[in-house]
């Protein structure tokens, strides 16, 4: 492995949150943004080709090292590390919401769903996947919520543009049939 | 009506002790329902779709229930602008057009949480390095002093507090039927009396205070009647006549 690699493998095993590419190429200033890159590319390469426990993924705006999934098992049975709980259906679809039409407010989130989303939404927040973004116009100037970079890692996402688009869905959006002479 | 309503619970209500938790929402079960009997989304039978609507909810605690009322109060809306007679010549709208956006809206909703989901197991199922809190704060280092230094910095000390004030606190109770004892006494003697005359400059505050309140609770019984000319002016204190001959 290039010295680079290797400085960089060091960092990313050295911090537990994704390290945006930006800060990796401040590790060693002389080394230009497409060396970093190409660094990157060999550590993943590395990681996948000799064969290891970990593999090098880009996720939530920056790279981490990830345990292979099918350790997952043997490391929760020595009770070493937990997986995070699952989020339940009404989260899920809130999130979803959220994701795709931040920013947006409670009361547009719980028309598309058809039911209240106080407490959902607040339990969202405590997590960290979604924040405050800002405060619509209109009556008593609602809260708006986005998604967080957390959402993003939660979701091994490495951008919001990464889920499908609208129209790719099985059911894209259909305008209901206009009716003649409207 | 009532035989409409077991058409679709033939083996009585036992079949429809559906678990609501298992959907999430009006909009989810509606969705169901539909796809159980294969009916065309575009060209909902509303009559029949309200009736399982009710009835799966039948079940519902009062704390889950308004979600569901609502869409159920909804559908039976729509099954009756279904019912009224279409003008000829005017614009035929459909009442059920809202409902089935909003149904393809969700089921496009629940696209993409099925997106979510996958991806999520799958983050879920790699572990990164567990987070370790930074190091707390050194602790300030240990202090170097020798006992004389400090004997010194407490007499220091002892010296700038000032001895506090110390006064003691008694209770004085009011003494209320004395005072309006008193008043009744002069006003036997006298027909007027000033509150100069009751209370002295130096009285006793206590004293004070009784006498106000002896003065007013015997006005309010109507024994007598309280005066006053102008503002700061004395008080002045009269027998009533109309109280005492009642």
């Amino acid at each position: 492995m290039t010295p680079l690699a290797k400085l960089l493998e060091a960092a990313l095993f050295a911090s537990p949150r994704p390290i945006a590419l930006a800060e990796l190429a401040e590790l060693d200033p002389e080394a230009p943004l497409a060396a970093v890159t190409a660094a990157l590319e060999e550590l993943r390469e590395h990681y996948n080709v000799d064969g290891h426990g970990v593999e090098l993924v880009e996720l939530g705006g920056g790279w981490q090292i990830l345990t292979r999934a099918e350790y997952t098992e043997a490391i929760e049975r020595a009770q070493l590390a937990a997986r995070p709980q699952r989020l339940s259906a009404a989260a899920l679809e809130s999130l979803a919401i959220i994701a795709y039409r931040q920013p947006i407010g409670r009361a547009e989130i719980e028309q598309v769903r058809g039911v209240n989303v106080g407490g959902v939404l607040k339990s969202l927040h405590e997590r960290g996947l979604v924040e405050v973004v800002g405060r619509g116009e209109g009556l008593g100037r609602p809260l708006l919520y986005g998604t967080t970079p957390l959402f993003l890692e939660h979701f091994a996402l490495r951008h919001l543009q990464e889920l499908p688009r609208a129209d790719e869905l099985a059911i894209a959006l259909r305008a209901v049939e206009p009716t003649p002479g409207e | 009506m009532a035989e409409q309503l077991t058409l679709g619970s033939p083996s009585g209500d036992a079949a429809f002790v559906v678990d609501l938790k298992a959907f999430s929402g009006p909009l989810d079960l509606l969705l169901t329902l539909i796809r159980e009997e294969q009916l065309d989304i575009y060209d909902i039978p509303i009559a029949r779709i309200a009736e399982q609507f009710l009835l799966r909810i039948r079940t519902l605690g009062l704390n889950d229930a308004a979600d569901y009322l609502e869409m159920a109060a909804r559908l039976l809306r729509i099954k009756a602008q279904m019912l009224l007679p279409r003008g000829e010549e005017e614009v035929w709208e459909d009442p059920r057009a809202e409902l089935v956006r909003r149904l393809l809206e969700y089921q496009q909703m629940r696209e993409i949480v099925d997106v979510l989901e996958r991806r999520g197991e799958e983050r879920r199922n790699q572990f990164a390095r567990a987070f370790t809190p930074p190091d707390a704060p050194a602790p300030p280092p240990p202090l170097a002093l020798s006992l004389g230094e400090l004997l010194a910095a407490v007499d220091r000390v002892l010296r700038a507090a000032r001895r506090p004030d110390l006064h003691d606190v008694v209770a004085r109770p009011l003494d209320v039927p004395a005072a309006v004892a008193i008043i009744r006494e002069l006003l036997q003697i006298r027909a007027r009396v000033l509150w100069t005359e009751i209370v002295k400059r130096d009285a006793d505050p206590s004293f004070v205070l009784s006498t106000l309140l002896g003065l007013l609770e015997l006005a309010k019984v109507g024994e007598l009647r309280v005066r006053q000319p102008k503002p700061f002016a004395n008080v002045e204190i009269e027998r009533d006549a109309a109280g005492e001959a009642a």
